[in-house]
């Protein structure tokens, strides 16, 4: 009776959902600012390459920018206008980027120009594949890789199970709660296109019982022969990182520096599945995302249908701020960013922004740091079993290549349920990131 | 309106954990109730030898964080624990002057020396008694009666001593206080060189004699499950100790039953459960791996029923906990835990 088992991993961290502030909420449209900054480099690998000239007039949907290369995306005019000028901007990520700045058309209309409808049965699964890449569309989770190069099975593997992650493990977060509400038939469809482009017999839908609507509203619309089926899973973070949903679900191990495709899995998110179905059909390109907001700073909290390119500061005038916001964070609270300024636009792995205020943060911010007490609890949390306590006793000594050759610091994905845990206020992620850093640097320089 | 500053950190942004300084006040809490205890069972000599004990570790940590140019470290309560500990595993009847010099020891060589919370090797508390062990062997051998009447307005005579000089015997005071058959040797030494043993019950409530702290089994017992419940303690630690102590002295109890004493008394006699939950559980000199905890636990457990059936001594709790401690990085080493992904599981590819 496996299917009635609720399915969970050893270890991990129950931090509070504080999802209830908009789990309710239909998605809803946000205006468009006067001006969207579209960055090049909004994923993972080559940014992509400007096609427009400053001054020219463009319609809502239409390519801006095309792919450089393989691992590289083209992006698309979220809305009808004009080309102001292409310059280095301030993203969330740190460095200025190239990017495009459109000058909204007033009054443009919300209806997409562009695009033509076509028929997924007829195309080969190659066909698919690089029009996922036309498409634009990358991890909409948060790790921005790009959607077509996921769907790609590595030469020597097969794909034999597709999960779709549908966990949201983060607090605070709803955006793909509210997909897997909203949007279903765009989701099955979706699921539908990536089986097709992986050559995989099934797929399995791994949610949260936080969120038995979803699995409920999912379960209604398959039909019981259907290649796609869902799975209840434990609430528990990280549920929804990559590795421990294939561990969780198939009782699979992504082998230490492997991709899932090694153990014969490939995971999409639940939005991104669900973008797949709503934009391949028509051949249009991602220019609007969900966006949760939320958080004690916000007046008025819910899920956004945000434009890419909107500046934060429009986002957060629109929302309202109460008086004592301070802490803006782009994703969610275990493994989100920190935004240093309000002029960064939303981009394709915005998935929400959570806006802390002073009380919060007081409570968050430990007194003092205190001496490891190797009291064990980072080593009870890691999902990934490493020895979080030892990676920092020699983190604090600099001897990052021990940390990388004799206790696994590559296979830390930085989930933070360490720091979590831990009595004495360590950022024992912190280290990790840096020492991660250096010996990435040194092996550079070497080569 | 936002404020013109941002803050920036980075993630995770949120966190839940009791803070040290939370921890170890708690384990001060669950302390209390086991020296109040005590009180109640030897008087007044109880309580000054707990405040002074507890007061020299405490001035022994604030004068070497002074000598260091450190920030003073006693508010974060490992000091008091130390000194409490300290103060449970010995005598009653300890002369006061010796457990200034215990503390002291304790916190300067066992703690600060290494640097302070989080870096000593070895269990403070069990530093200190091991010291006072090897300078003070009389004294810490002279066991005096529980329940003694007249506890509560007189001290005992050795508790008095003037510094660095030899406690008085305590023989008259003895017979003054007339408690018929005392022997002035604790249960378990009644055990090992007479072969007299002593119920199993009166163990379990704390109703012998022995070190201050080491009366009442199921009182320790509860003391310990309230900071399991709080989440502030590795339960299985204690655990493992408590089963190698079983398995060992079950072993040999099997083998001969008169000559070797029956698990339960081994379980609840001496301080064997104010050492299993209290001090083998010391989270710095303990391992962190899950199956390191295990072997470590079980690993004291055996050697405190090796030392207490084969050793000169009676008692075999301290250094079992202390070789236990020193054995910790080693134990540490061999059993690091298999990360996930470690051993490639490819499907075979047709």
């Amino acid at each position: 009776m496996q299917f009635l088992r609720r399915k969970t991993f050893a270890h991990g961290v129950h931090p509070p959902d504080n999802k209830e502030n908009t789990n309710t909420k239909s998605v809803r449209r946000m205006a468009f600012a006067p001006e969207l900054i579209i960055p090049l480099s909004q994923h993972f690998g080559a940014p992509a390459v400007p096609t427009v000239y400053e001054g020219q007039e463009v319609v809502r949907g239409e390519p801006i920018a095309k792919a450089n290369g393989f691992i590289s995306i083209p992006h698309h005019a979220p809305a009808t206008g004009t080309i102001d000028r292409i310059e280095l901007m301030q993203t969330a990520r740190g460095p200025k980027t190239e990017s495009i700045i459109l000058k909204v058309t007033p009054g443009a209309s919300q209806n997409v120009l562009y695009g033509s409808t076509r028929e997924i049965a007829d195309m080969t699964p190659q066909e698919i594949i690089s029009a996922v890449q036309d498409s634009g569309i990358i991890g909409l989770g948060g790790a921005g890789f790009p959607t077509h190069v996921k769907l790609t099975v590595p030469k020597g593997h097969t794909v034999d199970t597709v999960l779709i992650n549908g966990c949201e493990c983060e607090p605070y977060l709803t955006t793909d709660h509210r997909v897997m509400l909203e949007s279903v038939r765009d989701l099955i469809v979706g699921i539908r296109i990536i089986l097709k482009s992986v050559g995989a017999e099934r797929a399995i839908i791994g949610i949260e019982e936080n969120k038995r609507d979803a699995i409920k509203a999912i379960r209604a619309r398959l039909s019981p022969d259907e290649a796609i089926t869902v799975r209840e899973l434990k609430t528990k973070y990280p549920q929804g990182a990559e590795k421990i949903l294939i561990k969780t679900i198939l009782n699979r191990e992504v082998p230490s520096g492997g991709y899932p495709s090694s153990a014969g899995v490939a995971v999409y998110n639940v939005s991104t599945s669900s973008q797949l179905g709503a934009l391949l059909p028509y051949n249009q390109g991602l220019i609007e995302r969900i966006v949760t907001i939320t958080g004690p700073g916000v007046k008025k909290p819910g899920n956004y249908l945000i434009a890419l390119g909107t500046p934060l500061r429009f986002v957060m005038e629109q929302v309202g701020y109460t008086g004592s916001a301070n802490h803006l964070i782009l994703g969610g609270p275990m493994m989100g960013t920190s935004v240093a300024s309000l002029d960064v636009p939303v981009t394709k792995t915005v998935s929400a922004v959570l806006v802390l205020t002073e009380q919060e943060e007081a409570e968050q911010i430990p007194e003092k740091v205190y001496p490891c007490i190797k009291c064990g609890a980072c080593v009870r949390a890691c999902p990934i079993h490493l020895n979080p306590s030892q990676l920092t006793l020699l983190a604090s000594k600099r001897r990052y290549g021990d940390m990388q050759e004799k206790f696994h610091l590559n296979d830390c994905f930085e989930c933070g349920c360490c720091s979590y845990v831990c009595p004495s206020g360590i950022p024992l992620v912190q280290y990790f990131r840096i020492a991660k850093a250096v010996n990435r640097e040194n092996r550079e320089r070497i080569a | 309106m936002a404020k013109q500053t941002v803050e920036l950190r980075t993630s995770p942004h949120i966190r839940k954990a009791p803070s040290v300084d939370e921890i170890m006040r708690n384990v001060v809490y669950a302390l209390i109730p086991i020296c109040l205890f005590a009180i109640y069972q030897f008087g007044i000599s109880a309580l000054a030898l707990i405040i002074v004990v507890t007061g020299s570790c405490l001035l022994t940590e604030a004068f070497f964080c002074r000598m260091s140019g450190k920030p003073n470290t006693i508010n974060d309560y490992s000091g008091a624990i130390t000194g409490m500990l300290l103060a449970l595993t010995l005598p009653p009847g300890f002369p006061l002057w010796m457990g200034v010099v215990a503390g002291f020891i304790a916190i300067g060589l066992g703690k600060t020396l290494f640097g302070g919370l989080g870096y000593n090797v070895l269990n403070p508390a069990l530093i200190g008694r091991a010291f006072v062990q090897a300078a003070f062997p009389a004294a810490i051998t002279t066991w005096t009666p529980a329940f003694a009447p007249g506890r509560f307005v007189e001290f005992i005579p050795s508790t008095l001593a003037l510094p660095f000089t030899k406690p008085p015997s305590i023989e008259s005071w003895l017979q003054g206080v007339a408690i018929d058959g005392f022997s002035g040797a604790t249960p378990l030494a009644l055990q090992k060189f007479e072969n007299i043993s002593t119920d199993t019950m009166s163990l379990f409530t704390g109703m012998t004699p022995g070190s201050v702290g080491e009366g009442s089994a199921l009182l320790i017992l509860i003391c310990g499950s309230y900071l399991i419940i709080r989440n502030m303690m590795d339960w299985r630690i204690p655990a493992a100790m408590l089963l190698g102590v079983l398995l060992t002295s079950g072993a040999f109890f099997m083998i001969d039953a008169v000559k070797y004493p029956d698990p339960l008394f081994v379980l609840f006699s001496g301080g064997l459960m104010l050492g299993a939950i209290f001090m083998a559980s010391d989270m710095v000199a303990s391992p962190v791996t899950p199956r390191g905890v295990l072997i470590y636990g079980l690993f004291i457990g055996f050697l405190t029923v090796i030392i207490r059936l084969f050793g000169g001594q009676a008692e075999g709790v301290m250094y079992a906990i202390l070789l236990g401690n020193a054995a910790s990085p080693l134990i540490e080493a061999v059993t690091q835990p298999r990360i996930y992904g470690a051993q490639k599981k490819v499907k075979s590819e047709q």
